[in-house]
């Protein structure tokens, strides 16, 4: 039998060559803030695991040059992360010299090259393997779990993000906290005021223009302008309405940021339920009121069910970007990850940034897949299309 | 049977009439708008009551037109470059040579938008330092997004009794490209740049804690210094740009669409 | 003359067109007729080699169709599809001026040419050459079609299901057009349908796709008389048969001389319809008067009765 190339391979292979020959893979500082000198894997690591790497990466490469099932090339990618985070962090505690506390290992363009090459190579295999929505939740389990082993066992301990980690553990945790308490609070908050207004849209026509048009103008404002717009009538309201500072609402902090990532959720969750009960088939309208529903009746039982994909498809919307946004609210002192990502840029340490910014990206794209699979559980049929 | 030409304009004159008041509105905000960027001091009198007795009220670290302009340039060559690589990599992976790409591009895209903007400006500062490079790099990423899927979608949903007329025709792959699909696509393909640009004009404020100059600056000094003026004027600013240039874009999208019958 | 030799297309496993061999004579229109997925509109599809053959050779003339790139090959010869294809974001004269501007015509001689169509096609070239295609009805879309297919001048068109869309009243308009636009130019016309009326309306000669397979091309009265296969016999309806035979020709073949009463008919009215019009009036016969008004004789029951009966 011929033997058949995979384009997509090729430039996988490449990115591996690059990333093993040309670039290094873990940069070594003599304490926090100084510039990097790079070393190579073979540098890195022990000479037995800097040679079995090498080998690996070779064979990996071969394999996903040829045409082979999508379960191999996933096989395959899973092993080449798997190896790179794990000795990722012996070469950690190979390069830091014994009981020195102020080297710095962290992994270099080297690294992150090759672990882009085997995402990429995963990313095809799953897209080739169209699995199912749970299937896809069970990989996002496993994968996290994995992540969760490698950081309970101390592995990662000599890298550099983990020392910044293990400085301010009590830190993180408070923020992480608070990051996932404003993104999905501000969001369960504009589910509760944006589904019966977008209902209302959908009922009163000559509404639905006005709240569109005012919820999209809101979008234009930049959310760091919003936050700090915020600030004056909140502390206002915190001064002046007996009662409300007791339930924390203040001119800064958190308060203003929750608001803010309210007002920018109203638009997606609003302009998605009328799209979502605007496209209910008028025929199963009709057999509704034809057995005798009532207006009620028909809502929950008919309507809503079947507008609940493109809802459901305006909540992930909220959901990614509350994620992402909320690290702007470190600004105002809001707290999150944005509270790491800007001290970092304000002491240029990027390990520091890097805390903040890793754990905002995976849990915004969890909850991306989470919510996905939801979507598609709730539309067997059809795919519902993404709006607003 | 013909089209009457004489019906199809009366419904058309209807909504003509109150036609002149968003209009009319566009140019109040765009007057404003230059107005206050030219001479902003002419508004200090409206401003005044939001800021502490002795603070300035008008940003006074730098001219606001210029860093208008800062911004705009930023948002303008990122989108530029979005644009190039966004629409030619559709391009590449809609060809039989790229299909193999076609769904892992979709994946990819998907994946992509996940990603918070603020994170793809904060990880790109190791690599390129502070400044204006690590603001264009991210919003050149998040820019390529909306475009890529935009263009993507545009050019395999286009009719196919209309690319069989066009093949059978006679026209070469390039001909094709050139004169019947790309025109086609070009409403859809503009949408996206629509919502890139408009995300982009919001996320440039974020640069500035990276040390971009953009009207970002204007912000933060005000968050930096209690001065609600200077975030309300930075933000409005912001704000008046992306709606003008949203508008503008709508407009031309809605002649396009109508050029192209769709 | 278009000569079909030995053509095979596969796509992996499944064969769609099997060794089929036929000779398209010049100037005549032939209708390629089967059901959905017998392989009909793949076989047109390779004689402009908008499908590539797996194996065989399509002549032109004598040239092998694939002596010049396939967009050069495709410029010479007419393409119209059900549901017209027109370019949305192009006017009627752009849509019609497709070719000769891809050929290079100079404007003038384009203009001429679109001018000339847009008339041939009844299409009054003020009103209609500056519209775009969604302000036309869809009779208009589908001359405008036709047209755009004819404006490089070809000698042969290739039509797939180029009156699907239409409503029976246009089409049977459109169908008359096509025949009487054929006869003016001259073009060799190729033809799939699934509708047999139409197959027996339009064709000289009539080719049965069965399964990839040819199973029978020749006139349409011998496929009538002498079905080849039981699919051939389905697919033109036992019942049907008479009237078949008298729809291939015109009432002027059928004239004899003598004189009738009553109203007359025209004598390219088919035979069948000459039928229908005796029975419904109650008449033996009908004076028959030729395209110029005058009486050319007359037609008889008897005489149809004859025609429509199985030739020993």
């Amino acid at each position: 039998m011929r033997i058949r190339f995979d384009k997509l391979g090729v430039l996988i292979a490449i990115l591996l060559g690059l990333g093993t020959l040309l670039a290094p893979f873990a940069t070594f500082r003599a304490n926090r803030i100084v510039p990097g000198s790079p070393r190579s894997i073979l540098e890195s690591l022990p000479p037995i695991w800097g040679t079995a790497l090498l080998i690996a990466l070779g064979v990996a490469a071969v394999l996903a040059i040829l045409k082979t099932s999508a379960a191999a090339r996933l096989a395959v990618a899973a092993l080449g992360l798997l190896a790179l985070m794990l000795l990722i962090g012996t070469a950690g505690s190979f390069l830091t010299p014994e009981g020195n506390t102020y080297a710095r290992v962290s992994p270099a363009s080297g690294f992150w090259t090759l672990l882009f090459a085997f995402l990429l190579l995963a990313a095809d295999a799953i897209t080739r393997m169209k699995p199912k929505p749970t299937v896809r939740v069970l990989l996002l389990g496993v994968t996290l779990g994995a992540l969760a082993a490698i950081l309970a066992s101390g592995r990662w301990d000599a890298l550099s993000l983990l020392k910044e980690y293990s400085g301010r553990a009590d830190v993180f945790w408070n923020e992480a906290a608070k990051h996932v308490t404003l993104a999905i609070g501000s969001l369960v908050a504009a589910v509760v005021v944006g589904l019966p207004l977008g209902i209302l849209c959908h009922r009163v026509r000559p509404l639905r223009a006005g709240v569109l048009n005012v919820l999209n103008l809101i979008q234009t404002i930049p959310s760091i302008a919003l936050f700090g717009i915020l600030i004056a009538p909140l502390g206002w309201i915190a001064v002046n309405v007996p009662g409300a500072y007791a339930i924390g609402v203040r001119g800064i902090g958190a308060a203003p940021a929750f608001v803010a990532l309210f007002l920018y959720s109203l638009l997606p969750v609003v302009a998605n339920t009328v799209v979502g009960l605007a496209g209910v088939p008028r025929e199963a309208n009709e057999a509704a009121r034809g057995i005798g529903m009532t207006g009620a009746q028909r809502l929950l039982r008919v309507e809503f069910p079947l507008a609940l994909p493109v809802i459901l498809t305006g909540i992930r919307i909220v959901l990614v970007q509350n994620i992402g946004l909320a690290t702007i609210a470190a600004l105002i002192g809001g707290g999150g990850f944005g509270v790491f990502v800007f001290q970092g840029i304000g002491q240029t340490a990027m390990d520091l940034v890097l805390l903040g910014a890793v754990p905002t990206v995976l849990l915004a794209f969890a909850a991306a897949i989470i919510l996905d699979a939801l979507i598609e559980i709730n539309a067997p049929l059809n795919r519902a299309g993404r709006t607003a | 049977m013909t089209v009457s030409p004489t019906t199809a304009d009366r419904a058309a004159a209807r909504p003509r009439a109150r036609a002149w008041i968003p209009l009319a509105l566009r140019a109040l905000l765009l007057g404003t708008l230059l107005t206050f960027l030219v001479a902003p001091s002419i508004f200090e009198p409206i401003l005044k009551p939001l800021v502490q007795d002795n603070a300035p009220a008008i940003y006074n670290q730098g001219s606001l037109f210029t860093l208008t302009l800062l911004h705009l340039r930023i948002v303008a060559i990122a989108t530029t470059a979005a644009i190039l690589v966004a629409v030619t990599l559709a391009i590449l992976v809609t060809r039989p040579f790229g299909a193999e790409f076609l769904a892992l591009s979709r994946s990819l895209v998907n994946v992509g938008q996940t990603f918070p903007p603020v994170a793809v400006l904060a990880l790109s500062v190791p690599a390129l330092g502070f400044g204006e490079k690590p603001t264009l790099v991210a919003l050149f990423l998040y820019g390529l997004l909306p475009i890529f899927e935009n263009t993507l979608t545009a050019l395999t949903t286009l009719p196919p009794a209309v690319m069989e007329a066009a093949r059978g025709a006679g026209m070469t792959d390039r001909q094709r490209l050139f004169r019947v699909e790309l025109p086609l696509a070009a409403p859809v393909i503009l949408a996206g740049i629509r919502l890139s640009i408009t995300v982009s004009l919001a996320t440039a404020t974020i640069g500035s804690t990276v040390a971009a100059r953009t009207l970002g600056e204007v912000i933060i000094a005000g968050l930096q210094s209690n001065n609600l003026a200077f975030i309300l004027q930075g933000g409005l600013i912001v704000g008046a740009l992306a709606v003008l240039i949203y508008d503008g874009l709508s407009a031309l999208e809605a002649r396009l669409r109508r050029r192209a019958g769709l | 003359m278009i000569e079909i030799d030995g053509i095979t297309k596969r796509y992996g496993d499944n064969i769609v067109v099997n060794n089929v061999t036929m000779t398209i004579n010049p100037r005549t229109v032939t209708v390629i007729v089967g059901t959905s997925g017998s392989g009909k509109t793949t076989l047109l599809r390779m004689i402009n080699r908008l499908v590539e053959p797996t194996s065989g050779t399509i002549r032109l003339d004598g040239e092998d169709n694939r002596a010049v790139p396939g967009f050069e090959l495709r410029r010479r010869i007419g393409y119209a599809i059900q549901g017209h294809g027109l370019f949305p974001h192009r006017t009627v004269a752009e849509n019609i001026a497709t070719v000769p501007v891809l050929l290079g015509w100079e404007t003038g001689r384009i203009k001429a040419k679109v001018a000339e169509l847009l008339a041939l096609f009844q299409l009054d070239p003020e009103t209609f050459a500056d519209r775009f295609p969604h302000e036309l009805s869809g009779g208009q879309q589908q001359r405008v079609g036709v047209a755009r297919a004819l404006a490089a001048e070809p000698n042969v068109l290739l039509m797939d299901e180029p009156f699907g869309a239409l409503d029976p009243i246009i089409r049977a308009k459109a169908q008359e057009d096509l025949l009487a636009i054929q006869r003016l130019l001259g073009t060799t016309i190729i033809l799939v349908t699934h509708d047999m009326e139409e197959a027996f309306y339009l064709a000289d000669r009539i080719a049965v796709m069965d399964k990839g397979e040819l199973v029978q091309y020749g006139p349409p009265a011998e496929l009538v008389e002498r079905p080849a296969t039981d699919f051939v016999e389905t697919l033109i309806g036992a019942t049907e048969r008479p009237f078949r035979m008298l729809s291939i020709e015109t009432a002027g073949a059928a004239v004899e001389p003598g004189d009738a009463q009553g109203a007359a008919i025209a004598a390219a009215t088919t035979q069948r319809d000459a039928l229908a019009e005796l029975l419904w009036s109650g008449r033996d016969a009908a004076p028959i008067i030729g395209a110029d008004g005058q009486p050319i004789g007359r037609i008889t029951l008897d005489g149809l009765v004859r025609r429509a009966a199985r030739r020993r």
